[in-house]
């Protein structure tokens, strides 16, 4: 029975790549399927777009198939990459640039239509709501502040990308499994109605688009028990015809594939895990089954799939205030009662500097700050230290950077035994989320694919 | 008998926007059955109140022996608006393992 290998990539920008190296190395791969773009991602593109045209993609693509080409190429191995961000065109000048000192000829292929910034007027005309999916808000607060909105396309393009020679897939937004199920369907010889093998192949998908969370990265269970994370290998999955898979990773490396490594996995940014809807199939994953058959090798089969939805979910992201933030750290005895005494002179001094805030935020880190009202009191007595954490939403720059410089007089004239000033932070951009959904017929009409030689 | 759910279960959490999930997995089915009695909606909302603004779904996935929490307006925004240290809510999953239960 057919079968592909593929590999799973960067599970975001600034993931590192090393673990795919072995995968390539040591896992018999043919495809590597990359990750480069959280929901936060293309704001980061966008700001690096406002400064120079030519940028908006996830730079970190280019030193990374530079460094993996040289293993990849003479193995055969083809990538499908999401880093061309908003800018999937000078990605590719980028990467045909680079290519030029590799004597092999390839092919790369970029995908294009999933950015509808420019187009929301048309779809708002042919009557588009845009409403946020989850509030029911109307566009119309946040219209004027937006700075991108993208479509998640599914895999039909990238698809065509690979049925056309591509070697090298560069796309925008697209789900972020659809870049796993592209190579499945290119190799496999599934129709677009084969509901249940896309299901199959879309679980596989999640399975391995963020690295190191299937093999034991970020375990909730007994952590201590996985072995080597310095040197983790990243998920590998074998596919079959009839849509079976098994997930492993390149042998030596660290980590653990399991059940429970990887149902954690599973349900990971997942809502109705009975309608776990992307653009190619709406994927029920409560029929499946997970079997470990080896040390590190799983097989998950039974997935059920129901026809793909008629709407696709755009991400759209709108300036939304500015952070200042300040930190200082208080040493034993009586440390916590030191910052938060800290913290009263902060806020009486705010008031006076009239610094203009529309949330502030108070935060004793070694004592409540990733638990926030959840911390548990009796810890509080005799901590050996903890650090003041003040951070602040301003309508703008100049006013969030008042707060940081209300922190440095603090080290002679508050609260005794300090450590860790680690001077001031720069004020950062927020960024709102407006998730929203539009028909698939007026977005898929601008999906443009092109394969060129380098 | 009272027990925290961290002597019980592992959990991960995500985010999507200003909603995060936390899916809690239990060791075995006599244990998953517990938690579908014990866990509910009603208790997961209060367990996080100060935090979590909207509200609390329940969806169950015994094949995985699971259940999965989906928390509206639980991120302050979400990540790239929150003001908080756990922007993402990578740690909402630790911070319902303190919750007790009845077993």
């Amino acid at each position: 029975m057919k079968s592909v290998r593929i590999a799973g990539g960067l599970g975001f920008y600034g993931d590192s790549w090393r673990p795919i190296k072995t995968s390539i190395e040591r896992g018999n791969v043919q495809y590597v399927a990359s990750d480069h773009l959280a929901e936060l991602t293309l704001a980061i593109l966008q700001k690096d777009r406002q400064r120079d045209p030519n940028l908006g993609y996830t730079r970190d693509f280019a030193p990374m198939l530079l460094d993996l080409l040289p293993i990849a190429i003479p193995r055969g191995v083809k990538f499908i990459l999401n880093a061309g961000g908003l800018n999937p065109m000078a990605a590719r000048e980028v990467l045909l640039g680079a290519l030029k000192k590799f004597d092999m000829k390839l092919k790369v292929g970029v995908v294009l239509g999933d950015s509808v910034l420019e187009r929301l007027d048309e779809l708002q005309e042919v009557g588009v709501s845009l409403v946020h999916m989850d509030t029911g808000a109307d566009i119309t607060t946040v219209r004027e502040r937006l700075l991108f909105a993208s479509a998640y396309l599914g895999a039909r393009p990238l698809v065509e990308a690979l049925d056309a020679g591509a070697d090298i897939v560069l796309t925008g937004r697209v789900a972020d499994a659809a870049l796993f199920l592209a190579p499945m369907m290119h190799q496999l010889g599934w129709r677009w109605d084969d509901w249940d093998k896309l299901a199959q192949g879309i679980v596989v998908g999640h399975l391995l688009e963020c690295s190191g969370q299937a093999t034991g990265g970020n375990f909730g269970g007994d952590w201590r028990s996985i072995p080597n994370l310095a040197h983790i290998g990243y998920p590998i999955a074998e596919v079959w015809e009839n849509g079976d898979a098994v997930i492993s990773k390149a042998p030596g490396t660290g980590g653990r594939v399991n059940f429970d490594t990887l149902r954690e996995q599973l349900l990971y940014e997942v809502h109705d895990p009975r309608h776990y809807m992307t653009p190619d199939v709406d994927v029920d994953m409560t029929t499946l089954r997970m079997e470990e058959i080896g040390l590190d090798e799983v097989r998950v089969i039974g997935a059920k799939g129901r026809p793909a939805p008629e709407m696709l979910k755009i991400v759209a992201g709108y300036e939304d205030g500015v952070m200042g933030q300040a930190m200082l750290g208080y040493a034993w005895p009586d440390a916590l009662a030191k910052a938060q005494l800290a913290a009263e002179i902060i806020q009486q001094q705010m008031i006076e500097v009239d610094l203009k805030t529309e949330e502030i935020v108070i935060e004793y880190i070694g004592y409540d700050s990733i638990h926030g009202p959840l911390a548990d009191p009796t810890h509080a007595k005799d901590l050996n230290e903890v650090y003041l954490r003040i951070a602040v939403r301003c309508a703008d720059k100049k006013e969030a950077a008042k707060l940081g410089r209300l922190f440095p007089p603090l080290a002679l004239s508050g609260p005794p035994f300090i450590g860790g000033a680690g001077g001031m932070i720069e004020p950062r951009g927020l960024l709102g989320i407006w998730p929203t959904l539009a028909p698939r017929t007026v977005i898929e009409e601008y999906i443009r694919v092109s394969v060129e030689e380098s | 008998m009272k027990k925290q759910l961290v002597e019980l279960a592992h959990a991960r959490s995500g985010d999507k926007g200003d909603i995060a999930n936390i899916a809690l997995f239990a060791p075995d089915q006599a244990t998953y059955d517990l938690l579908v009695r014990e866990v509910t909606t009603e208790r997961v909302r209060t367990h996080f109140a100060g935090i979590v603004t909207g509200k609390v779904e329940r969806y169950e996935a015994p094949n995985v022996l699971a259940l999965n929490f989906v928390l509206h307006g639980a991120l302050n925004g979400g990540a790239s608006r929150s003001l908080r240290s756990d922007a993402l809510g990578k740690s909402l999953s630790s911070a319902l393992l303190r919750m007790e239960i009845e077993v």
